[in-house]
């Protein structure tokens, strides 16, 4: 047979039977494979809708009307300022009676005599002295304390906070003004789609449930609520402490890591040789301690660094005195450490990969020039292997910056509303205040959580757009 | 001539007299030498390296001293915790199935959920997209692996739930159950299987997809019947390592499966997991040497040797089965 022939008819009849039941079945098969092709896209199409729903949820959860009842709203407290009084009628309707008085536009405004004056007209008089002990208002006087009881407390042998700080500011002051006088009370949410879609009906079913309340469009991400502290009232609460208890905790994690994660990836690329048994074994253990539950992490560091280094985790063999004794052991370091070892392995790993790429050229180069293993590799091996390895430490912060169940079990605590200040404080942190406002079962708390949540994805966002850059920017050393 | 340029090029190690004088200094410059420094290095990078079996030393130390603690306890006994299907540590009942059967079941449901939908995203990832669409891709589900897991139990809690429930009812879905949680936990696994799998079929050589189209085999014969079979290792492996993925994961199902122990086979019925028993437990005020505080320590061994396990078999079967191509 010459190729002629084949071209010329296809398929010769003797060889290659064209009956209806062959065609059937190309038919069948071809059917089949557009049925498995649309399969598998659905599949592959599935990630992006799940990840599209995902934050649409989030966003759509983070605000929306809300409907706000306040034991007394601010506008009245301005409106009394303004017309000569510091305390206002409570609970009175909104848009109500009057005409709208010249105001100024919020608290904010306001001189700070008058936010103390105003604070300390609406709050009972033994509340704003706690306040006062706590940190007081101004540095030559006193507002509700008496001069005497002030001094006596400060000479006791158990002074008040207020006795070494220095007085407050007027953020301070408006935050105590709307926990304890304002008390804004969010009694109804709706969420950013319904919100849109269906306002006037909410409108009118606010007006009619919560007469009382004010109804409207609030995002619960807002710079108010990065900066201010945790507290136990949604409408107030801010995530301050855990944003800032997530960077201590993060940091400390990668000062340790780092060193530890290049130094071996460096002892097992340059120093190791591969078949001695010893070096054989930590390079499978680390593959393995790649896939140790987290939380499992989280035991050890409870058992290792909580209880049994208790005196070094909660600072007490360096003095740092009554946080060590109320912290327990449960600090910022523990937590750091125990995400250092949760984040070695990526680090290792991917430090073992860059290094690998650098060309054993430059190695025999170095070599060939007299040079000692480490100059080696401090002077070409590393700088060539830079932008890999700052990768692989990137990639590391991602995974351990979500990581939530280590730091539950290592003792995260569940209230705390002062900014940690050093390795030997207590600490929440970003995912952790989202487990515990998300467990929570009002609308409210949920929607923080969702605020939470979209902060702790910029972060993540942050630092993988700063991967991209170094991969970019240093990727190409070597052309 | 050369040695001279070679004293002058390296600044520390050669003086410059000694460059010019002769063989003999030049001999016992290059003599091997022991410096300290460079041991010093050496040493502390082994540390460096060492750190990784001390953390595997520390993580089968703890768990052991601390479960034989538990089991020591007078309340405890070793056999009732194997066989027993109560979980009341309150009335001292220790029988780990409860908190097992959970984890299974949501184990169970992730993978079937996970699974298909994983491995038939590596196979148009691998065999049918164009480079434009895998560059597209590949950058989603590495954002979907990226998400923290807290976040997903968020959206299990309150995206899936309510969905579920509005599909089935309310009577029939409780608020907190492994349903909800089974199939977040499949969502987390996706990009696992999908990458793993991905790079398994990249493996298998052209030569055999050419060989099968030229056979006349359509694409999905090619890759259901030719490239799947050959990268079986890879898969599998891959899905050894979600399932050792799914076992051990924390957040989606502590907040999602709800709390309180319940011994149960219906997924939509609330039930505590292992990890959600462990996190629940040391998120409250846990004073250490209490029942309590030990019980999680012999419930986080359990883990540690399910998952375990699961990852040494992953790595037999990749070395085991694996089909080598030149």
């Amino acid at each position: 047979m010459t190729s002629k022939d084949t071209v010329g008819n296809k398929a010769p009849k003797d060889l290659f039977p064209r009956g209806e039941e062959v065609e059937q079945d190309i038919r069948k098969r071809r059917r089949a494979g557009t049925i498995w092709r649309t399969i598998f896209l659905g599949a592959t199409v599935f990630a992006v809708i799940v990840l599209s729903v995902l934050l649409l949820k989030i966003i759509n959860d983070s605000m929306g009307l809300v409907a706000e009842e306040a034991a007394i709203p601010e506008r009245e407290l301005l409106r009394a300022y303004h017309e000569g009084r510091l305390t206002a009628a409570p609970n009175s309707a909104p848009g109500g009676e009057g005409d709208p008085v010249e105001t100024a536009e919020s608290l904010a405004d306001l001189p700070y005599d008058a936010l103390v004056g105003i604070y300390a007209a609406n709050v009972s008089r033994g509340r704003c002295r706690a306040v006062e002990r706590e940190q007081r208002f101004f540095a030559d006087s006193l507002v509700c304390e008496t001069e005497e009881l002030f001094a006596q407390v400060c000479a006791s042998d158990n002074p008040a906070a207020a006795c070494a700080l220095g007085p407050r500011d007027s953020t301070q002051v408006i935050r105590l003004i709307r926990a304890d006088v304002i008390k804004p009370k969010v009694v109804a949410t709706w969420n950013a789609l319904e919100s849109i879609t269906n306002r006037e009906e909410i409108l009118a079913t606010a007006a009619r449930r919560f007469p009382n309340a004010e109804v409207y469009f609030k995002s619960w991400l807002s710079w108010r609520f990065i900066t201010s502290p945790q507290s136990s009232f949604p409408e107030i609460a801010g995530i301050r402490t855990a944003l800032l208890g997530t960077l201590w905790v993060v940091g400390i994690a990668v000062l340790v890591s780092f060193p530890l994660g290049v130094g071996a990836a460096v002892y097992l690329e340059e120093y190791a040789d591969s078949r001695s048994r010893l070096n054989r074994i930590i390079q499978t253990n680390i593959n393995n301690l790649a896939g140790v539950p987290s939380i499992i992490y989280g035991l050890l560091g409870l058992a290792v660094f909580v209880r049994a280094l208790e005196p070094i985790t909660s600072g007490a063999i360096f003095g740092a005195g009554d946080a060590a004794a109320t912290a327990n052991g449960r600090t910022v370091l523990s937590a750091g450490l125990t995400l250092a070892l949760l984040g070695l392995p990526v680090i290792i790993i991917s430090a073992q990969e860059a290094i690998r790429a650098v060309p054993s050229s430059l190695r025999q180069a170095s070599y060939g020039l007299g040079a000692t293993r480490w100059q080696t590799v401090r002077s070409h091996v590393l700088p060539n292997a830079v932008a890999g390895i700052m990768t692989g430490v990137i990639l590391s912060m991602s995974r351990i910056i979500g990581e939530t169940a280590p730091l539950v079990v290592v003792g995260a605590s569940t209230f705390i509303t002062t900014d940690p200040d050093g390795p030997f404080s207590k600490f929440t942190a970003l995912p952790v205040q989202i487990y515990q406002w998300t467990a929570r079962p009002q609308d409210a708390y949920r929607d923080i959580a969702a605020a939470t949540i979209i902060v702790l994805l910029l972060l993540l966002l942050l630092l993988n757009a700063t991967a991209i850059f170094l991969r970019n920017r240093y990727g190409k050393r070597l052309g | 001539m050369s040695r001279e340029a070679l004293a002058e090029s390296s600044p520390s190690r050669f003086s410059p007299e000694a460059g010019g004088t002769g063989s003999q200094d030049m001999a016992g410059l290059l003599r091997k030498r022991t410096r300290i420094g460079e041991s010093i290095i050496e040493g502390s990078l082994f540390f460096a390296g060492a750190v990784s079996i001390l953390t595997t030393i520390g993580i089968v130390y703890i768990l052991a001293r601390d479960a034989l603690t538990f089991f020591a306890l007078p309340e405890v006994r070793l056999a009732d915790f194997l066989t027993g299907t109560t979980w009341q540590p309150m009335l001292g009942e220790f029988g780990i199935w409860p908190l097992l059967t959970s984890t299974l079941i949501i184990t169970a449901i992730a993978m079937l959920f996970g699974v298909p939908i994983g491995f038939f995203t590596a196979v148009y990832l691998s065999e049918y997209a164009s480079p434009r669409f895998r560059a597209i891709m590949k950058p989603v589900l590495e954002v979907l692996a990226g998400i923290p897991t807290v976040v997903l139990g968020y959206f299990a809690l309150t995206f899936v739930t309510p969905f579920l429930r509005s599909i089935f009812g309310d009577d029939v879905v409780k608020i907190y159950n492994m349903m909800s949680a089974g199939l977040v936990v499949g969502i987390l696994i996706v990009p696992i299987i999908a990458s793993l799998s991905e790079d398994a079929l990249h493996a298998v050589p052209d030569s055999l997809r050419q060989a099968s189209f030229g056979l006349g085999a359509t694409r999905m014969e090619t890759s259901l019947k030719v490239v799947t079979p050959a990268a079986l290792s890879g898969i599998s492996a891959a899905v050894v390592v979600a399932a050792s993925r799914a076992m051990g994961e924390t957040m989606i199902v502590a907040l999602a499966a709800g709390a309180g122990s319940n011994f149960t086979f219906n997924p939509f019925e609330s039930a505590e997991s292992m990890t959600g028993y462990m996190v629940r437990i040391s998120g409250g005020d846990l004073s250490y040497g209490s029942i309590d505080y030990q019980s999680i320590f012999a419930v986080g061994l359990v883990v540690f040797l399910l998952t375990f396990l699961l990852n040494i078999i992953s790595r037999r079967i990749v070395l085991r089965f694996r089909e080598v191509y030149e």
